[in-house]
């Protein structure tokens, strides 16, 4: 289980991150919204280790993560930031062999390469595992970039803003991939989300930050209703209610 | 291209390279005994073979590590101010210690190459505006910056035809006794083989290599020190080549990608034959005199690497 305890964040003077706490739930979609500059890709570095909290800490199984070793953690928790600036030239078989790295430091055993060809065919890039990824359309490299972490094999998956330049039909892939992961092999998934509908639509609980201060955490009915929205995005959000699927018709609200 | 063909290149430019220049030797005399061409063969031709195997291997080894942890394809030992560090180096060593001893210099010259190589990383690491060609920009005007003041002061001290020799690649003084630092070049060599996935991780970003349990400062500053005792050891006994670890790299990495596991045997291999090959050319062009082989890399060099900036901008961006 991972636990949030009263983490802070400051850049210079100026707190990106204040007193947050939170109880990660195992086994479900935790999506973190709110506006821009809310703290949320902060909060998820720090929780992934990449940046270090000035106050408070995050645990993992009772551990704090700062006292995990680097390669022990890596086998827990993997994190995949925007991914779209990455220049180097892998077939995508060999970015989802990397994914083996904590386990094997690269030299594959024949499990490594079970774990690689499952992580190939969950995310249906077969065809493609021999071509550099730089060959690769947006979403096919998101695509592969989330197989090297099912290679990687963690039981919490974090993903920073993982729809960014995707369209529709392939934000919708990315996302139903990850309720399959959470569904069928039991990951813990936190997620940044720019897009409220997503969030929606696919997670199971919510967390808002607003100016760096956790402002609702809870199951998703809780949070998407209008009340609830007006105070993370200071706009009146009415919400439309669809095959079971609670929309928030934003586009035309007064701001 | 295969490994297998760069490997039968290498065979027989070899030959030729051991076979050519201002005194003809022939494999007959080898076999008849004849001690003046036996000892010509192995005081000039098999040193200077040898040096050219090396000093290949070790620059495009070097700027393949050097590209792979800037995650730049346009940084080089040439390009980052390495060299011009390791020249410094060896200049002070001079000025500051009376009857400087070859180690001594040789401990000046890495030294120097490692901070200056760490000072342009931290400098990469500070500017915003990362663009392909900018970054490599600065790093050749920081380069000048160094040599400008290694100039200066040899300038001052009357060593400055001390240092244009440094400057001067060639393999024209490469005789036995006087080449043997390169091996030291072979264990940094296979260290990057060994290391050669931890390079690669290192080369996604500092986030990706923490995300995999990577320590990424330890590898990025292992990198960094290898690639300062391969560029000392080839300034010190050979002198700058340049280009070499710029382009050889870049071609192995258009065919074969990215995987160091993978390209570090084809990049050494190629930068063998490319040097092999420039080389030889430095010595028939004008038989019996030669051209330094620093010449030859350059003109050819350079035209790739023009070559690589029209064609390759959209390539390396990516």
């Amino acid at each position: 289980m991972i636990q949030i305890k009263d983490l802070t964040k400051r850049f210079g003077k100026k707190p990106v991150v204040e007193d947050v706490s939170i109880t990660i739930e195992p086994k479900t979609i935790t999506s973190f919204i709110g506006p821009n500059g809310a703290g949320k890709s902060t909060l998820l570095s720090m929780v992934s280790r990449l940046l270090e909290a000035d106050s408070g800490e995050v645990l993992l199984d009772q551990n704090s993560v700062r006292k995990w070793k680097s390669s022990e953690f890596a086998k827990r928790v993997s994190i995949l930031k925007q991914t779209n600036h990455i220049s180097v030239r892998l077939t995508v078989r060999e970015l989802v062999s990397f994914g083996r790295y904590p386990y094997s430091k690269g030299h594959l055993n024949s499990e490594d390469e079970k774990f690689v060809d499952t992580a190939i065919e969950y995310m249906n890039l077969g065809d493609m595992q021999h071509k550099f990824i730089d060959e690769l359309s947006g979403g096919q490299k998101q695509r592969a970039f989330i197989a090297m972490v099912i290679a990687q094999d963690t039981e919490y998956i974090l993903l920073d803003e993982p729809l960014n330049n995707l369209d529709m039909k392939h934000s919708v892939q990315i996302m139903k991939i990850l309720r399959r992961l959470v569904d069928e092999l039991g990951k813990t998934v936190i997620i940044v989300l720019h897009d409220i509908n997503f969030a929606s639509v696919y997670s199971d609980r919510i967390v808002a930050l607003k100016d760096g201060k956790l402002v609702k955490d809870g199951p998703t009915h809780e949070i998407i209703n209008s009340d609830a929205l007006r105070d993370i995005y200071d706009m009146d959000i009415p919400i439309q209610e669809q095959n079971g699927c609670r929309i928030c018709i934003y586009f035309n609200s007064h701001t | 291209m295969r490994l297998w063909m760069l490997m039968i290149a290498i065979v027989v430019l070899s030959c030729i390279s051991l076979f050519i220049g201002a005194i003809d030797i022939r494999l007959s005399d080898l076999f008849n005994g004849n001690t003046d061409k036996i000892e010509i063969f192995l005081i000039s031709r098999v040193p200077r073979l040898m040096a050219i195997i090396l000093a290949g291997a070790g620059m495009s080894i070097a700027g393949l590590i050097m590209q792979s942890l800037s995650r730049n394809k346009f940084v080089s030992p040439t390009t980052a101010g390495t060299l011009d560090a390791a020249k410094l180096g060896i200049l002070i060593s001079m000025l500051f210690i009376t009857n400087v001893t070859y180690t001594q210099q040789i401990i000046f010259s890495f030294l120097f190459a490692l901070v200056g190589t760490l000072v342009f990383m931290q400098i990469l690491d500070r500017i915003k505006f990362k663009d392909v060609i900018f970054v490599p920009l600065i790093g050749i005007m920081y380069g000048n910056i160094l040599s400008s003041v290694t100039t200066f002061f040899a300038y001052e001290n009357d060593l400055i035809q001390n240092i244009s020799s440094w400057l001067m690649g060639s393999f024209t003084l490469v005789i036995s006794g006087r080449y043997e630092l390169l091996y030291i070049s072979i264990p940094a060599v296979i260290l990057a083989y060994l290391y050669a996935n931890k390079f690669t991780v290192a080369g996604m970003g500092e986030d990706f290599a923490k995300n995999l349990g990577l320590s990424y400062k330890l590898v990025l500053n292992l990198g960094l020190v290898l690639v300062a005792i391969i560029s000392t050891t080839v300034v010190l006994t050979v002198g700058v080549i340049p280009f070499l670890g710029l382009i050889v790299p870049n071609i192995v990495s258009l065919y074969l990608g990215d995987n160091l596991r993978k390209t570090i045997p084809h990049t050494a291999a190629l930068g063998v034959a490319f040097l092999l090959l420039c080389d030889i050319l430095g010595r028939v062009i004008v038989h019996p005199y030669e051209i330094p082989v620093n010449v030859t890399v350059a003109v050819i060099g350079s035209a790739i690497f023009l070559f690589m900036l029209f064609r390759g901008r959209a390539y390396a961006k990516k």
